[in-house]
């Protein structure tokens, strides 16, 4: 995964709480063995009629919307099922960044596997970002600052570990590995 | 209980630059979070570290259709086809056991783990699926994953994890007749509300808890997702050891002596504190039901809708169910009943629906489909009569599977219809687009596909 340090974008606003994975990539979706090409499907049921055009009214459909990378939506976002073809989606779609004042876990765990960023603001600080769509923010990971055209800023935290890992292109996976002289004697121990 | 499971399993402890290495007891697998998992193996070049430690099954996208199962008839999904196709060569290369279609230990996995014994107290469950929680009913740390970290414990069996926050979830008193564990879940999310247990581990504790079965109890730990919570848990005692005794895949003979004996330290030790607390009292849990587009929007079936109108999300979703402020939830139109699903798929479900069935036809225009949680839980049904209970009452009996919970196999319910249905989870779109879904018990929903109105169970339990 190349390192994350700064994504540099206008956001969309989606102002619902509580979106669910079902939303963000209705399980009919999911009967794939790829991991790519899944964000013609995000939001499907939001985004178009049931004759496959677009819903004009829905926000992701705007002209101002096209080529956002930030996607704000309200507090708890991303609940219900593990998918990980929610975050799948919404990168494939462009998205790099969600804001949200509540993000579910799983979900935030499966953002951060994938390099999009899952970062919770204060209810304050997203309920403004929702009222001002399309404003332009620079997310800073190496400072956990975003910054706004006015110069004002938002501070956020990601967990330390997957912040190491986005900032310098880690993979997990490669870290669990070097782990196995520990793997292996807790195995033996318990046998 | 939690701090003592975590602790047992920390291959390396958490510090403040890196998540702990937590140890994998159990890993579950199914066709639709797995592919990719094996995928990222093979482009590394890693194999399947412990495939002893590992189980597949296929529930998702299979069909149930007995034709579609065993013969006579192709699977009408054909990507459902490939991804049954695909979980079975991703195992065969890993030596992974895998129960396929036509196995008749195949069922949906968060049914099929405790019926065959594996799921045990202690251990640390995983499984690419929320659900994964339902074991936590057996006093295991049990949580689902997503696709990558699928991965990773295939080739580590292990997680990077940050040690969740507790939260002990009491519930006193006693349920009254006709009110069931299914209620109290939806009751409790409804208290502590859809994201009130994020970053934490349920402690479902208490006497009402203690009272149930583990068929029950399983049924409450399966929504712990749904209260936005990593995992649920019962502390293990009599009840469960009971249901484990001489299960295929349990300890046996010496072996279970001495499992009994780790099990039975294993309850949280009295006056340890949780990180948050709630209190419920059971006696005063009436039938719920869901009546918006997420679960912690649940009501007592004898109440009203609630307005908001100052709530621009709330009132979306009492648009999408067709709803409106002030009216009774009890008597509004069904199209739709569902039995089934990890939440209420089990052989105790069964029988309580057929309890209210026995004899009934369903209402003119209603369908009704039951859907058993596992092969085993279908033949058990069938040795009872409950499979001619539903078929005589109009309604069709199928093979096991996830079927019209998630709608991915071809089961689902026409846009703008209502459902009553015994799954989990009520979202917009979840068992078809555009259909609206009522969570609600085995009973509850069996009385309303009699009645074709939602309907309190208990005015059919006579009393």
């Amino acid at each position: 995964m190349p390192p994350i340090r700064q994504i540099r974008s206008r956001t969309v606003a989606l102002p619902f709480t509580n979106i669910d994975t079902d939303q963000i990539i209705p399980a009919r979706f999911l009967r794939t063995t790829a991991r790519a090409g899944l964000g013609r499907h995000l939001f499907s049921d939001w985004r178009y009629q049931s004759d496959g055009t677009a819903k004009p009214d829905f926000p992701l459909n705007q002209a101002t919307a096209q080529g956002c990378q930030i996607l704000v939506a309200g507090r708890n976002f991303g609940c219900g099922s593990s998918r990980e073809h929610a975050p799948w989606a919404l990168l494939d779609y462009g998205f790099r960044a969600v804001i949200s004042a509540e993000i579910a876990d799983i979900f935030s765990n499966n953002a951060l596997k994938n390099g999009l960023l899952p970062i919770v603001l204060a209810v304050g600080e997203v309920a403004t970002l929702l009222a001002d769509p399309g404003l332009e923010l620079l997310i800073d990971l190496e400072t956990n600052r975003i910054t706004r055209p006015d110069g004002s800023q938002f501070a956020f935290q990601i967990e330390r570990f997957a912040r190491y890992c986005l900032l310098n292109g880690v993979d997990e996976l490669g870290f669990l590995r070097s782990q196995e002289p520990a793997i292996a004697r807790f195995e033996s121990a318990r046998a | 209980m939690f701090q003592k499971i975590w602790e047992r399993h920390e291959v390396v402890p958490e510090t403040p630059e890196t998540p702990a290495v937590l140890y994998i007891d159990l890993h579950l697998l199914h066709e639709v979070t797995t592919p990719q998992a094996f995928t990222m193996l093979r482009e590394q070049g890693l194999r399947t570290r412990r495939p002893d430690l590992t189980l597949a099954t296929m529930d998702h996208s299979t069909p149930t259709r007995t034709e579609q199962v065993f013969g006579g008839a192709p699977i009408a999904v054909e990507s459902a086809a490939l991804q049954i196709a695909e979980l079975e060569k991703n195992c065969a290369q890993a030596g992974i056991e895998l129960f396929n279609l036509r196995s008749a230990s195949r069922g949906i996995v968060h049914i099929v783990g405790p019926e065959l014994g594996l799921t045990q107290p202690g251990k640390t469950v995983v499984c690419g699926d929320s659900h994964t929680s339902t074991h936590g009913a057996f006093g295991a740390l049990a949580f689902g994953i997503g696709t990558t970290e699928v991965a990773h414990v295939l080739a580590t069996q292990c997680l990077l994890q940050r040690r969740p926050h507790t939260y002990a979830v009491e519930v006193g008193g006693a349920l009254s007749p006709g009110v069931t564990a299914k209620d109290m879940i939806l009751a409790i999310i409804g208290r502590i509300g859809v994201a009130g247990g994020t970053g934490h581990v349920l402690e479902y504790r208490g006497s009402a808890v203690r009272a149930l079965d583990m068929e029950e109890r399983m049924t409450v730990c399966n929504m712990s997702i749904e209260a936005g919570a990593r995992a649920g848990m019962i502390a293990p005692d009599e009840t469960t050891f009971e249901y484990l005794a001489n299960r295929p895949r349990a300890p046996q003979g010496a072996a279970w002596e001495q499992a009994l004996e780790a099990w039975r330290a294993l309850p949280t030790d009295p006056g340890a504190s949780f990180d948050r607390e709630v209190r419920l009292d059971a006696d005063s849990i009436e039938p719920m039901i869901s009546y918006g587009t997420h679960p912690g929007m649940v009501l007592p079936i004898g109440a009203c809708i609630p307005g908001r109108s100052d709530d621009p999300v709330f009132n979306k979703a009492l648009a999408y169910m067709g709803f409106t402020a002030g009216a009774p939830i009890r008597d509004q139109p069904v199209n739709v009943v569902f039995i089934g699903s990890c939440t209420n798929g089990r052989l105790s479900d069964l029988r309580a629906a057929a309890q209210l069935l026995r004899g009934q036809k369903v209402a003119r225009g209603v369908q009704l489909l039951v859907v058993p949680g596992s092969q085993q839980v279908k033949r058990a049904a069938e040795a009872e009569g409950l499979d001619r209970v539903f078929i005589d009452a109009g309604g069709d009996w199928r093979e096991s599977g996830c079927s019209m919970c998630i709608g991915m196999n071809g089961d689902t319910v026409g846009p703008g219809q209502y459902s009553v249905s015994t799954s989990n989870r009520n979202f917009e779109g979840r068992q078809g687009p555009g259909a609206r879904t009522l969570l609600a018990s085995p009973l509850t929903a069996a009385a309303s596909a009699v009645r074709g109105r939602i309907t309190d169970p208990r005015e059919l339990l006579g009393g």
